[in-house]
């Protein structure tokens, strides 16, 4: 949907390094150090914060209940408003913005963290499928890529060469994002799940994420120049992998619809593409051409903290419109095999 | 009460394995279970749309008009590869252990297609489009498993479309039992690690909140009413205060303490909460707040068994009342 009535904008962003384990810090403690650099650049505390939200899944580290222990780093009692999904951070983002247009809130601080190293990321993710016809065969995360993947080839949207130059354009461009987990280009490595190869795949890792929002003239505040959300919207596919056409994205499509990323063009894309073959549909499906700066900070090929991965996009296109690098650009985030659930945001910088 | 400064250097990491294992209930609807009973008779059901296409697997509920979806049909075990990948190392509780291929296979008389693995001798003698037929599992229950996999099938497909179908079977299957189990490597973190590491030398060590000054047994890292992370490493107890309690009367699975005990909340002396513990070596019936405690190590010495009294006065309410 688009924004009725009210601005509202991201107005600071901070993330934490992505590394292939954290075994030396618990969750909150992983956690707290973003929390705080995300308050200092905007000089709030956490009582000045209207709303607070979080995304996280307790089932990558196996350790139940996490994300209340999570909320000792926000400082959250006496009890603060609150809420959490069990999703990436870009939906906890999405109901923070809901909550900042209805006006009960002015201020929303939004984080998520995943922490992949202590289980094993593939079998975990077989957990969120159909229970009754698809969990039981375990199919892992990059298997169901593969599918989509080899499905690309067939129709002629993609090889594997291009995919490979893909892989390499990310991780090079990724050498200039210091929080980056796998940067530089290099061999594609032997395949995973063919046609999909290491490289075509994204780093397993830890990491953190939070963005604070802000209303209207508090957001002037807190900004230079505020990366305002023009709209956003999430759509869903069918459940069935088997029902689905898996060269397109139509819920992407249709969120950047009702978003209104089509009422003019975006200089610049944040992609939540795990997978390279995943950005190929991605960018075929909003029609985004080569005027499109795709993924400057690497995008999650460089550093895929699951549950945080997609609100990383959001922050990064959020930060190229701080940074002036953007004045209005697309931020994407998903959840689910194949691309399965889609959320599309607008982010513009006042005109200079 | 000591106070030491937190260690230059963190502490050796602990890790220990954590296998969170659980199995699924899951009751089905009509159609589910039609589709999986047929399965465990080695027929393969689909359901027609509003539209008139047929879905193979067979949903509750139409994916386009979302309406409510019960005339099934019979389709042919042997169908045609959509998309696939070729799975090199396959994993636990995969339906092969060798290498195969994930299929994507739209059976003959379906328009949608199913998940399975695919048999096959190496990925050069997989393509899309090749004809594929199931091949069934010898024992079958009534479950997406009861088809082992396809395998590569040369014949064409069977004249005529799909077979309207009653779903009725003898003994039909009503709810499927999904095991899951996944594996971890578990590492607490800085704060519980030295905790833990503290109490194997018989010591109970708290955190304290550099901004409120509030010790926290056991610590979690931070504050959560400052957000900062607690930093000054503080001894507490080992004598502390019960500020409430409950009777336990039901005996736990695979605990071996006998019924009634007493499970409390102890204030150890100097912590600015309480924590947990077993009540021994008192009558369950004369615990009572202000009791004050100390622990009892378990045999290994690493960590307090229970608690039991000291035989000091109660402690004044007013001293533990902020603890409660």
């Amino acid at each position: 949907m688009s924004a009725p009535g009210r601005d509202v904008a991201i107005v600071a962003f901070a993330q934490s390094d992505h590394r292939r384990r954290t075994d030396d810090v618990s969750e909150v403690e992983m956690v707290m150090p973003v929390l705080h650099e995300v308050l200092r650049q905007t000089g709030l505390r956490t009582s000045d914060i209207g709303f607070t939200c979080s995304g996280s899944s307790d089932y990558l580290a196996g350790r139940a209940f996490s994300f209340t222990m999570a909320l000792d780093g926000v400082g959250a009692w006496p009890p603060i408003s609150e809420s959490h999904v069990e999703m990436d951070g870009a939906w906890a983002l999405y109901e923070a913005w809901v909550k900042l247009l209805t006006g009960e809130a002015d201020t929303a601080l939004v984080y998520s963290y995943g922490k992949s190293s202590p289980g094993s990321v593939r079998d975990v993710l077989t957990r969120q499928l159909d229970p009754y016809y698809v969990a039981p065969l375990w199919p892992d995360s990059v298997a169901l890529a593969a599918l989509q993947a080899q499905a690309l080839v067939d129709a002629g949207h993609t090889d594997e060469a291009a995919l490979a130059a893909l892989a390499a354009r990310r991780r090079t461009d990724a050498a200039a994002n210091p929080h980056a987990q796998v940067t530089g280009a290099r061999p594609q490595g032997d395949y995973v799940v063919a046609p999909l190869r290491t490289g075509d795949c994204p780093p397993i890792g830890d990491g953190a994420a939070a963005v604070i929002l802000a209303a209207g003239d508090r957001a002037r505040e807190l900004c230079a120049r505020p990366a305002w959300i023009r709209g956003m919207d999430h759509r869903v596919e069918a459940h069935s992998l088997g029902v689905r056409d898996l060269t397109d994205s139509p819920s992407t499509r249709l969120a950047a619809e009702r978003a209104g990323v089509f009422e003019r063009p975006v200089d610049t894309a944040e992609l939540h593409a795990p997978f390279t073959s995943q950005e190929v549909v991605l960018a075929k499906a909003l029609g985004l051409g080569d005027d499109v700066r795709i993924n400057p900070s690497g995008g999650a090929l460089a550093a895929n903290p699951v549950m945080a991965a997609g609100l990383l996009r959001l922050g990064e296109a959020a930060a190229a419109v701080h940074r002036g690098d953007s004045d209005r650009a697309l931020a994407h985030a998903t959840s689910g095999p194949c691309l399965q659930q889609n959320l599309v945001a607008v982010l513009e910088g006042d005109p200079r | 009460m000591t106070v030491t400064p937190s260690p230059p250097s963190p502490p050796d990491i602990l890790r220990a394995p954590l296998i969170v294992e659980f199995p699924f209930t899951r009751s089905l609807g009509p159609v589910q279970s039609a589709f999986l009973t047929g399965l465990r008779e080695r027929v393969v059901l689909g359901v027609r749309t509003e539209a008139g296409g047929v879905l193979v697997p067979p949903v509750e509920y139409d994916p386009e008009t979302a309406a409510e979806l019960s005339e099934l049909v019979e389709v042919a075990p042997t169908g045609t590869v959509t998309t696939w990948a070729w799975n090199p190392e396959p994993r636990r509780g995969q339906p092969l252990a060798t290498p195969f291929a994930w299929a994507l296979v739209r059976l003959d008389g379906a328009d949608t297609a199913l998940l399975h693995a695919l048999d096959a001798p190496g990925p050069d003698a997989v393509r899309t489009g090749m004809r594929v037929r199931i091949r069934w599992s010898a024992e079958r229950t009534g479950a997406i498993t009861d088809i082992a996999c396809f395998e590569p099938y040369e014949g064409a497909a069977p004249e005529g479309g799909p077979a309207p179908h009653a779903g009725e079977f003898d003994e039909p299957v009503t709810g499927i039992v999904a095991p899951a189990r996944l594996d971890y490597t578990y590492s607490p973190g800085r704060a519980q690690t030295r905790y833990l590491q503290a109490l194997s030398e018989r010591r109970t060590v708290g955190e304290r909140c550099p901004s409120c000054a509030k010790v926290y047994v056991p610590p979690r890292g931070a504050c959560p009413t400052c957000g900062v992370a607690t930093t000054d490493r503080v001894e507490v107890g080992p004598r502390g205060t019960v500020t409430t309690f409950c009777i336990v009367n039901i005996k736990a699975k695979n605990l071996d303490i006998e019924v009634p005990y007493v499970y409390a909340h102890i204030a150890l002396d100097g912590a600015g909460l309480a924590l947990h513990g077993r009540i021994g070596g008192i009558p369950y019936d004369q615990v009572r707040m202000g009791l004050r405690v100390e622990p009892v190590w378990s045999d290994d010495g690493r960590y307090p068994d229970h608690y039991r009294p000291t035989g000091e006065p109660d402690a004044d309410y007013d001293t533990y009342k902020e603890l409660l």
